[in-house]
């Protein structure tokens, strides 16, 4: 089970996180991008740190919800908009709630994903976060269906998210301002999936901790 | 980094505030955020807004007034405004007769407008949009997020601005604006890169005899690295690009040469000389002429050629007055 307590606790880690490799996603997109996903995440993830206190006695959906929001009005760029819909449409399926069982994480974490897909108009494939994400969805979804223990499906899910990072350096960007760039986007692993990859990462971590 | 700037965290509001202090009588800035409007806000006509990352001075805020913009929203350096920003932007500027938002198309520009007009229609507040996709150095395909939109963004401010101002409808607005996207059509290159405040480096390198062909506004990469030539060649490759793109042959246009923001107004007037007997041989009639910094990439050097294709109407509406600190007419 996950309370609200943990959900706190994995969003300051995620902040101390991005902030930590900050320098190192700036460094990405500058190869095939803008080159601000770190400073824009960074930024980002300081004011929700800040928010989080007046959070705490909030409901794990009220907490989503309240992060998303807040990335949406801090971060900017594309990732604002879709990080933000992740955490809002996350939030949504969390309402009320504060406890999450397995099923309930990966709903939650499947709405996200939905939210990025409807936000962004992108599909897996196209050299994304959701190059990331979707994989660590289906590997966390079939650990939990096949009776595995939520931290090892949630480990599956984070070595699927890291090899859809590999993954994104072999193809050719179709959305978001690497496409401009065709074949000279390969063999850089994109930005945005790594930053998906270090929120899963650090969620493992933070409930491996416990 | 050497800039002249305070601290990394102030150059966008520092900015904007000089800007309004720059036009006190025209201009204002909206508490708590980078948002100009002008100081009176206009009644019955539809309310243009636009805006974007910061870095690209005098756009947008420079363009916001009488026969242009009524509301710019100024993001961090090369970084869309946040939707909470641009929504309280429209709401300053909305009238009953609306609000058409002109977005450059960037993927981040697009979501948080989407995202600010969803707002806005949840206020009852008439809002539509307009994405300007000016720049041919890059494919409009599939497999893109298409063409990125530049410089010809400012025409799209003047005219539909003129437009506007004439009390016609949303639809009439969005019309003409869709009209100058259909017609217009944008280049640039860069001679040296450009260091955003917050990451205190330069975006890419170019060695002292390369150039990079097809750059956007923000740094990003274009079509290819070349070497340095004149500068009547490379803005011969930037213009015979344009020129196939769209037929503008015995037609007359409007010539924007911009600088990128380093580039000495010395070297852009020795480009538009090459560029105005170029486009007489190949039967381009010019009708006007810019020649200035439009829309920069904070200190990069460079340049772009736009070309808009005009039509009665569109003549009309770029002749009409205008009354902004970075364009009067």
């Amino acid at each position: 089970m996950i309370d609200t307590k943990k959900i706190l606790e994995i969003i300051a880690a995620i902040a101390k996180k991005i902030e930590a490799e900050k320098d190192f996603l700036t460094e990405l997109d500058n190869e095939i991008g803008d080159g601000d996903h770190g400073i824009n995440l960074a930024r980002g993830f300081k004011s929700v740190e800040e928010k989080l206190p007046g959070l705490a006695d909030k409901d794990i959906g009220a907490i989503l919800k309240g992060v998303g929001m807040q990335l949406v009005s801090t971060v900017g760029g594309a990732s604002g908009p879709l990080y933000g819909t992740a955490f809002m449409k996350a939030g949504n399926v969390c309402k009320g709630k504060k406890n999450l069982t397995a099923e309930e994480f990966a709903a939650a974490f499947e709405a996200a994903i939905g939210g990025i897909k409807m936000r962004g108009k992108a599909v897996e494939g196209e050299k994304t976060m959701l190059d990331a994400l979707c994989p660590a969805y289906k590997a966390l979804k079939d650990g939990i269906d096949g009776g595995k223990n939520f931290l090892d499906a949630l480990k599956d899910g984070v070595d699927a998210a890291a090899e859809g990072v590999e993954y994104t350096k072999t193809i050719i960007a179709t959305k978001g301002r690497a496409s401009y760039l065709k074949e000279r986007s390969l063999g850089h692993q994109d930005p945005g999936a790594t930053s998906s990859l270090y929120m899963l990462q650090t969620t493992l971590e933070v409930l491996q901790r416990s | 980094m050497k800039k002249l700037i305070n601290s990394v965290e102030a150059v966008e509001e520092q900015m904007i505030l000089g800007l309004v202090k720059s036009a006190p009588d025209k201009l204002r800035k909206l508490e708590g955020g980078n948002v100009v409007v002008r100081a009176q806000k206009k009644a019955n006509k539809v309310a243009l807004v636009s805006g974007g990352g910061s870095g690209h001075e005098p756009a947008h805020g420079g363009f916001v007034g009488e026969g242009m913009l009524d509301c710019a929203v100024a993001g961090a350096v090369f970084t869309s405004p946040t939707p909470d920003k641009i929504f309280e932007g429209i709401q300053a500027v909305a009238t009953d007769a609306g609000v058409l938002c002109i977005v450059k198309n960037y993927t981040g520009d697009v979501l948080n407008f989407e995202m600010a007009m969803d707002m806005a229609s949840d206020e009852d507040i008439k809002v539509d949009h307009v994405v300007v996709n000016d720049d041919v150095a890059v494919q409009d395909s599939l497999y893109t997020t298409g063409r990125r939109g530049v410089a010809g963004t400012i025409l799209v401010h003047k005219i539909a601005g003129a437009k506007a101002e004439t009390g016609a409808s949303l639809e009439e607005v969005k019309a003409v604006a869709e009209k100058v996207i259909a017609n217009v059509r944008t280049m640039g290159m860069a001679i040296s890169p450009c260091t955003v405040p917050a990451a205190g480096k330069p975006g890419f390198e170019l060695a002292e005899d390369e150039i990079e062909i097809g750059i956007g506004i923000h740094g990003e990469p274009g079509t290819h690295r070349d070497k340095i030539a004149s500068a009547d060649e490379i803005a011969k490759t930037l213009l015979d690009k344009i020129l196939a793109d769209i037929d503008y042959k015995n037609r007359e246009v409007v010539v924007m040469v911009n600088g990128m923001g380093a580039t000495p107004l010395m070297e852009l007037y020795i480009i538009n000389n090459f560029v105005q007997d170029y486009l007489k041989e190949a039967g381009v009639k010019v009708y006007d002429t810019m020649v200035g910094n439009f829309m920069t990439s904070i200190e990069m050097a460079g340049f772009s050629i736009t070309l808009l294709r005009l039509d009665d109407e569109l003549k009309k509406l770029y002749d009409a007055p205008a009354d902004t600190p970075a364009l009067k007419r």
